[in-house]
């Protein structure tokens, strides 16, 4: 039993990483005032251009370099258009959504001819779960041993460059000048106007800032989770993240812990995945998948305390009116 | 930053522009294939064989085509309301539940006539209350309709994931669907219906939903256009502090809007599962819901643009499988990424081109209409 609890907590870790790096993403671009339902987009991009760069160069650090710059581009497009534009922007979002789940097997098929998929990375090429220090010498410790040596020790460089994001968000949201001035242009844009800040390049900072982010998760995915880029491998993971960002209130360490929640959810699910619980029975893992989404729409109607938006936020910014 | 935009004849706003939009979302889609080795030209030579050349061809675009005239003017009915009804894929799958349960239910006790309207109005209640809740929760509890749509749709697909799997499964199946449905349940097909008059068309899944989707169409222009409820929900949509000191009541006309949306987007249900498979299954819905975004989008959210757009999309799927076997480096999810420049140039950057076609109309049309005054 000890087993299946120690490895259904690293599971948890590993399925949250793509979501934390997500939700810090929308964080910023949303509390910056601009909606960003692409983060699912962006990240699968990130994924194809990580996991193309790999198996073109070998490199990781290229793949993931590539992976941001992909994710940064996309979000530059978004940008164009909900800021300069002032464009819809969940229409936006959309637009990048689709666009990205058709590009990325369209390129892959054109590419590589496997339906969409990149050819499978060997170890050195992709990030690799490392092993902390004095992790095996902890391993026969009792209680703490296990917890460090197989739950918090064995994941990749990335999943603890997430965990590690989410104290550097909160720092800078609300410890810089820049963070103020973020969450000021998410309020109250006409204001920050007049304190002779440039609303349109603060949100762009932010903007492609959620783009860094996504490009991240999503070279998490194709090369550390994954050995490859599978067809609409993100699998809706934007939209938990985006559910997640809400849950924790547009704030980074409630948002964090939401991740956790969900990828514990997730975690759960593939476990018990046809399996019948003593006592309960079979358990109908499609609902468990479902909880995410029940949550979130169930702390957005205002049932377990009030999730508030931004207040400028979708809103764009019109100078001189 | 720029003046008051200028006011552009009717046939710039309506023709020139939205047709501008499509032609860039199209160049940027020559654009790929021309990165990946195929020659645009010849793309489009094999889309338009390969989605009119033929009778058969004809069948499949519009058969594709009627599924997003459904999703279309679902989309198109929120938008008058100021509302942006993300959710139409979930809808359409709860719709297509409502037909399934309907038909499974009374299959063997119903005579066609009876039971195919009954289906049709199943399809249409499932969809309009998938629809309401997301409705209800932003009308009354401040909750954001894009966000809940969206989670509504993953909720929708867990929900038949889980139906499909633990309640509907037939005993004796290892896949996720229905048993097949009595002939009581279906709708015919065009060709038969074609084939009682003795006229011989090719056999292709288009049946009577076509017919259903274009009667939507008439009902939505009449209920928008020239009903009380529609002027409602106009006016809403243009501009809900107005609409309130007008007396209308923008909480009513959200559920409403929504209803009609959810209900419409349900009839996806209708051309799939009654006309088509014959059976309940998973991911039936395909995409529809999201297509319909752009096809609102292209349409201008007009039934007629919905239909015009509609079968400029059935032509790309139709076109998109043949293209996809005639050029061996072009996959149909060319066709999604078309979906999604569309959805960038007719829908997020609508305005992109209208200052400088101002400019160069304003250029145009001065001296004639002899309103700049004269140097000298």
């Amino acid at each position: 039993m000890d087993d299946v609890v120690i490895s259904t907590l690293a599971a948890t870790l590993r399925m949250a990483t793509p979501l934390i790096f997500c939700a810090m993403a929308g964080l910023f671009s949303e509390r910056s005032g601009v909606i960003d339902i692409g983060l699912e987009g962006k990240m699968l991009a990130g994924a194809f251009a990580a996991a193309t760069v790999a198996a073109e160069t070998g490199s990781p650090m290229l793949a993931l370099f590539a992976a941001v710059i992909v994710a940064i581009l996309l979000s530059l497009v978004h940008g164009f258009a909900c800021i300069t534009h002032r464009g819809d922007q969940v229409v936006s979002g959309v637009a990048v959504n689709i666009t990205a789940a058709g590009l990325t097997v369209v390129l892959g098929h054109a590419w590589y001819g496997r339906g969409g998929n990149t050819p499978d990375l060997a170890p050195e090429k992709r990030f690799m779960p490392v092993s902390l220090p004095g992790a095996d010498a902890l391993r026969d410790v009792p209680i703490i041993g296990p917890i460090y040596a197989n739950i918090i020790s064995g994941h990749s460089i990335l999943t603890y460059a997430a965990v590690t994001l989410v104290p550097l968000v909160w720092f800078v949201l609300y410890r810089t000048r820049f963070g103020l001035r973020l969450r000021a242009v998410g309020e109250a844009p006409a204001v920050v106007d007049t304190a002779g800040i440039s609303v349109v390049r603060l949100r762009y900072s932010a903007v492609m800032l959620a783009g860094l982010l996504c490009g991240v998760a999503g070279a998490f995915l194709s090369i550390s989770q994954n050995a490859a880029f599978q067809k609409e491998m993100t699998a809706g993971r934007g939209f938990i993240a985006l559910a997640a960002m809400i849950f924790g209130k547009w704030r980074p360490w409630p948002a964090f812990f939401a991740c956790l929640l969900f990828g514990f959810l997730d975690a759960i699910a593939i476990r018990l995945q046809g399996v019948s619980v003593p006592g309960i029975g079979h358990v109908p893992v499609p609902l468990i998948q479902a909880l995410p989404y029940i949550f979130t729409v169930v702390l957005l109607a205002g049932f377990i305390g009030k999730a508030i938006a931004p207040k400028a936020i979708g809103l764009p910014y019109i100078k001189e009116r | 930053m720029s003046a008051r935009p200028a006011q552009l004849p009717h046939w710039i706003e309506i023709g020139v522009l939205p047709i501008l939009n499509v032609l860039l979302a199209l160049i940027v889609a020559g654009l790929i294939l021309w990165t990946i080795g195929a020659n645009p030209f010849e793309a489009i030579v094999f889309l338009v064989k390969g989605a009119f050349g033929s009778g058969y061809a004809w069948g499949y675009t519009l058969y594709y085509a009627t599924s997003f005239i459904f999703t279309g003017l679902a989309v198109a009915v929120a938008f008058h309301a100021g509302l942006f009804n993300i959710g139409g894929e979930g809808q359409a799958v709860i719709g297509g539940l409502g037909a399934g349960v309907v038909a499974l239910a009374f299959d063997h006790i119903l005579p066609a006539p009876i039971l195919v309207p009954l289906a049709i109005l199943a399809s249409c209640v499932f969809g309009a209350a998938w629809a309401i809740v997301p409705a209800y929760l932003q009308a009354y509890r401040g909750s954001h309709i894009v966000i809940t749509t969206i989670m509504f749709n993953f909720l929708a697909a867990s929900l038949m994931v889980y139906l499909l799997v633990d309640v509907f499964r037939d005993a004796g199946q290892m896949s996720t669907q229905s048993r097949t449905f009595t002939e009581a349940a279906t709708l015919p097909e065009i060709a038969a219906v074609f084939g009682w008059f003795g006229i011989k068309i090719p056999s292709t899944p288009l049946n009577l939903s076509i017919v259903w989707a274009l009667i939507c169409c008439a009902l939505v222009t009449v209920f928008i256009w020239r009903s009380r409820l529609g002027y409602e929900i106009r006016a809403t949509g243009l501009s809900p502090r107005a609409a309130i000191y007008a007396g209308i009541k923008p909480a009513h006309v959200t559920l409403i809007a929504m209803a009609i949306s959810g209900a419409l987007a349900g009839c996806v249900g209708v051309n799939e599962i009654l006309g088509v498979q014959h059976r309940l299954l998973l991911e039936f819905v395909a995409g529809a819901g999201f297509t319909g975004i752009a096809v609102a989008l292209m349409g201008r959210n007009h039934p007629f643009g919905i239909i015009l757009a509609s079968i400029l999309f059935g032509a790309l799927y139709q076109g998109g499988a043949e293209l996809a076997f005639e050029i061996p480096t072009v996959t149909r999810e060319m066709i999604i990424t078309i979906q999604g420049l569309i959805i960038l140039f007719s829908g997020a950057l609508a305005y992109m081109n209208r200052p400088w076609v101002e400019r160069i109309y304003l250029w145009l049309a001065a001296p004639r209409a002899g309103e700049v005054p004269s140097h000298g």
